[in-house]
């Protein structure tokens, strides 16, 4: 090398020289930076929000939340999703509302009775909207016209069929002004049925039937809660602030009736993300109030000696068989014999091992309310027994049945989120090894494998249902033929009867058997295999007092969360 | 040069409309539909809504419609965040992404410079093992690992401290910028510095710096000079790539620190089949990169005369 017969003190001098001359362009380089970040924070200032103090702040009575999502805009004639729930529970308040406990309590409705044709609700005097109006029954009748008006293009539009004509009116066949609801007077909402619907109570409370105000609404031109000065509130919070994919702030509303509600002056939704290992270490700074824990946090949160609590948010998860004709699935014994090779409880216990989940033992969840007690109590599920030879002798008679001589192998659809690759991969290895089954995984997004439920590509798909309202009828009618939510395609007319009785039937015992025998068809039918009950363990900081997780609601509730003095 | 200009603009316009097309064409072909949803719809309300959304006209016809409103810089309104314009979310959630990216592109590009030059200096000693240590870490541990170790190694500094030295998350005063974008910036500057340990070390045994060495110059000024002058140049090429990069590439540093950018709209609107945004997102930042490179181009002419004279 050239290099090496140099003198090696000019090489050094040299080196020394030019380190220093780069020790000076470092030195002018962070001078230039730190000039640019202050320019470039001055200029990014305002399209942020965050800035906040911390989890709790005692003296100006206001804490700082996340939020997993933001909420795609919040007309609620037009939401489908649970972060708009989330929000909207919070700055608004329908006909009903929730107590502590999940029970129904008044609402902007004083009183109400339902009858076998429909339903009157009396307004309290008291309700007022954010601008010092009084909420009124036109306020509803305008809302409930516009989710059913082909124009606005509700998609939960199906859940106001029982009232008289929704359906008709959103098929386009008649004119909206003949729903069946009308006002009888300011305090005075009268509604029609289009068949008995005893469970319409727990329906209103749906953030499909919050009420909006027409002269308010057409002043937005079409951004109808589009951003916070777009809508109009009559919850305990009103939205005072809302930076988008960013930070929100609800502040407390002056005009709410309810003292049972909204103690805090101010909360502040500071970050928005759906990153929980992010959110724990938030949560860990102090500077959120709540954070949710998955399975792999929660020896540290033990560590720590968190309060750590556990809720169940109502969806259940099943794997649910494709019936429709020419499908390997349709046969029963084949059903019969994948019933029996499996137990929800390993799935469970040994191979999610998320501390807040349950094994589910049938289609209705735990939490569902009977008649007077739990669903489950009064009418609990047959007792699953697992047996691998019964279900080999199943599996020959369907092989028989079917006329094959080998089994091809049988699609299974699954979503990619974690919990579900997982348990893909388990139902493939178990049934492999129970029954010698080939089971081919077909792992799908969210979109895609709504796309191939819905058009029939599968076999087996990992599904969910999670409650709408309070009642068992969000489950008892999935499987029957005309539910569109039956992706697939459960046909028989024993099941139908059943939900038909479950739908309009007005005594609560007999309507609670009719939901026995759906509970008692679907093991016995094998429609699904419930895998699942779903439920989060979350940890609140100390100093906050009553927040509440939620089955059917809002899934995070602050409405009723003060600091502890 | 005028004209060398106008050519590569021309190009780059054909460039855009084919990204446009090809994602238009690639997007509709995946299964599915954005206004799928859990709660399946009734043939009538599925009607409504596709009506409300031109999602009942052909193929054919909602392209034309499309390159119509793409000409007027119109991309109609989000299917999942359903009052807002895809222009809207742009404007909103692009000069966020930007500054994140601007500053994570100084941070890479100086450091890289910086200690890449230290490096070719120190070559062969330890200053050198020392970094390219660190370089070689930082190519290879991908931006989430280093995005969530760092933000719980800031967490424990804050718990230490009992105060809050930076904020472990969010956005809009300079202290939540500055972790971000280190983190965001450190694998273009490992990058970098490589690239320029190498250019150096080039030129370092080139005639002329012999030559300059030999006339008796001080030492800071070939240093300065002959040696970074010439030693920076292949950096300059590969910044306006990795500036495009970086901006549009800092999805999970942008989850992470829940910084609201646009990364964030671009990845869920491909999950969620937001044919909008999808289409917003993807033609901005095409048209973006696109754009960083012509820029490069040009000012590579500057930089070195030779290339302009070709």
């Amino acid at each position: 090398m050239n290099g090496t017969t140099k003198p090696v003190l000019s090489d050094d001098h040299f080196t020394r020289s030019a380190g220093k001359q780069l020790g000076l362009y470092a030195l002018l380089a962070l001078g230039v930076l730190a000039g640019l970040m202050t320019l470039l924070s001055f200029l990014a200032s305002g399209s942020g929000g965050g800035a906040s103090g911390g989890a709790i702040d005692v003296e100006n009575n206001s804490i700082t939340i996340t939020l997993r999502q933001e909420p795609p805009q919040l007309d609620s004639g037009r939401s489908t999703d649970a972060a708009s729930f989330g929000v909207l529970g919070h700055v608004m308040e329908g006909l009903l509302s929730y107590d502590k406990a999940g029970r129904l309590i008044p609402g902007v409705a004083e009183r109400w009775e339902i009858r076998e044709d429909g339903a009157t609700f009396w307004l309290r005097d008291n309700a007022f909207w954010s601008d010092g109006k009084p909420v009124t029954a036109h306020d509803f009748v305008f809302a409930w016209r516009r989710v059913v008006d082909p124009e606005t293009g509700s998609q939960y539009a199906f859940i106001t069929y029982p009232i008289k004509n929704a359906e008709a009116i959103t098929n386009g066949d008649l004119p909206i002004h003949t729903l069946g609801v009308s006002a009888a007077s300011d305090t005075q909402l009268e509604v029609i049925f289009e068949q008995a619907t005893p469970y319409f109570d727990k329906l209103v409370a749906f953030i499909t039937f919050l009420p909006a105000r027409e002269d308010f609404f057409k002043s937005t031109n079409g951004r109808y809660a589009a951003d916070a000065d777009m809508l109009l509130y009559n919850g305990p919070y009103v939205l005072t602030e809302w930076v988008h994919g960013a930070s929100m702030r609800w502040t407390k509303n002056p005009y709410y009736w309810n003292d049972e509600k909204g103690f805090l002056d101010e909360i502040n939704v500071a970050y928005i993300t759906t990153d929980v290992n992010a959110k724990l270490n938030l949560f860990k700074d102090a500077q959120i109030a709540d954070t949710d824990l998955v399975a792999p946090m929660l020896p540290e949160a033990m560590e720590r000696r968190w309060h750590i609590d556990r809720f169940m948010d109502g969806t259940v998860f099943f794997l649910e068989f494709n019936h429709r004709e020419g499908r390997i699935t349709r046969n029963k014994n084949f059903r019969r014999a994948l019933q029996l090779a499996q137990d929800p409880s390993e799935l469970v216990y040994k191979v999610l091992k998320e501390a807040a989940y349950i094994p589910a033992e049938s289609l209705f969840p735990s939490w569902i309310q009977g008649a007077g007690d739990l669903f489950r109590k009064q009418h609990p599920p047959i007792k699953h027994q697992m047996n691998i030879e019964k279900a080999r002798e199943h599996l020959e008679l369907a092989r028989i049945e079917l006329g094959l001589d080998t089994w091809p192998p049988i699609v299974l659809l699954s979503g990619d989120t974690p919990v579900s690759t997982l348990s893909a991969e388990y139902y493939q290895e178990l049934f492999k090894r129970n029954l010698g089954l080939e089971l081919r995984i077909d792992l799908q997004t969210f979109k895609q494998r709504l796309a191939k439920m819905t058009s029939g590509e599968f076999d087996i798909v990992l599904s969910g249902w999670g409650p709408d309202y309070d009642d068992a009828l969000t489950f008892g009618d999935l499987f029957s033929s005309w539910n569109l939510n039956n992706r697939g395609r459960y046909d028989s007319a024993e099941m139908d009867g059943y939900v038909r009785i479950a739908q309009s039937e007005l005594d609560p015992v007999k309507r609670m058997q009719a939901f026995a025998e759906i509970q008692r068809l679907s093991y016995e039918d094998v429609v699904v295999l419930p895998m699942y009950e779903r439920g989060w363990s979350f940890v609140v900081d100390p100093r906050l007092d009553g927040l509440i997780r939620r089955t059917v609601g809002p899934e995070v509730d602050y409405t009723y969360a003060s600091i502890k003095k | 040069m005028w004209s060398f200009i106008l050519k590569r603009l021309a190009q780059g316009v054909i460039t855009v409309w084919f990204i446009a097309t090809a994602t238009f064409f690639a997007m509709h072909n995946v299964p599915g539909d954005p206004l799928l949803n859990d709660r399946a719809m009734t043939a009538a309300i599925r009607a409504n809504v596709e009506a409300k959304y031109g999602l009942d006209k052909p193929i054919s016809e909602q392209y034309v419609i499309y390159l119509g409103n793409l000409v007027r810089g119109d991309f109609g309104i989000s299917f999942t965040q359903e009052n807002r314009e895809v222009n809207d979310i742009i404007r909103e959630h692009f000069p966020v992404s930007a500054t994140l990216g601007i500053l994570a592109v100084l941070f890479a590009a100086a450091g890289g410079v910086l200690w890449g030059a230290l490096t070719a200096l120190y070559r062969n000693r330890m200053p050198d093992y020392l970094i390219m240590f660190f370089v070689i870490l930082g190519i290879s541990v991908p931006s989430f690992v280093i995005a969530a170790v760092s933000q719980l190694t800031l967490v424990g500094v804050n718990s230490a401290l009992g105060s809050t030295l930076l904020p472990v998350a969010g956005w809009g005063t300079l202290s939540h910028m500055l972790l971000p974008a280190l983190v965001l910036g450190l694998g273009t500057m490992a990058y970098l510095t490589r690239l320029m340990r190498s250019s150096m070390l080039e030129v370092i045994g080139s005639d002329y710096v012999r030559t300059a060495k030999a006339k008796g110059l001080p030492a800071a000024r070939i240093f300065t000079k002959h040696q970074l002058r010439n030693a920076i140049l292949p950096v300059i090429t590969v910044l306006g790539p990795s500036i495009a990069a970086i901006t549009t590439g800092g999805f999970v540093v942008e989850l992470v620190f829940a910084i609201p950018g646009l990364g964030r709209y671009f990845v869920q609107a491909v999950q969620q089949l937001d044919y909008t945004v999808i289409m917003g997102t993807t033609v901005f930042y095409g048209a973006f990169l696109v754009f960083m490179v012509i820029v490069v181009d040009v000012l590579y002419g500057f930089i070195d005369p030779r290339v302009r004279m070709q």
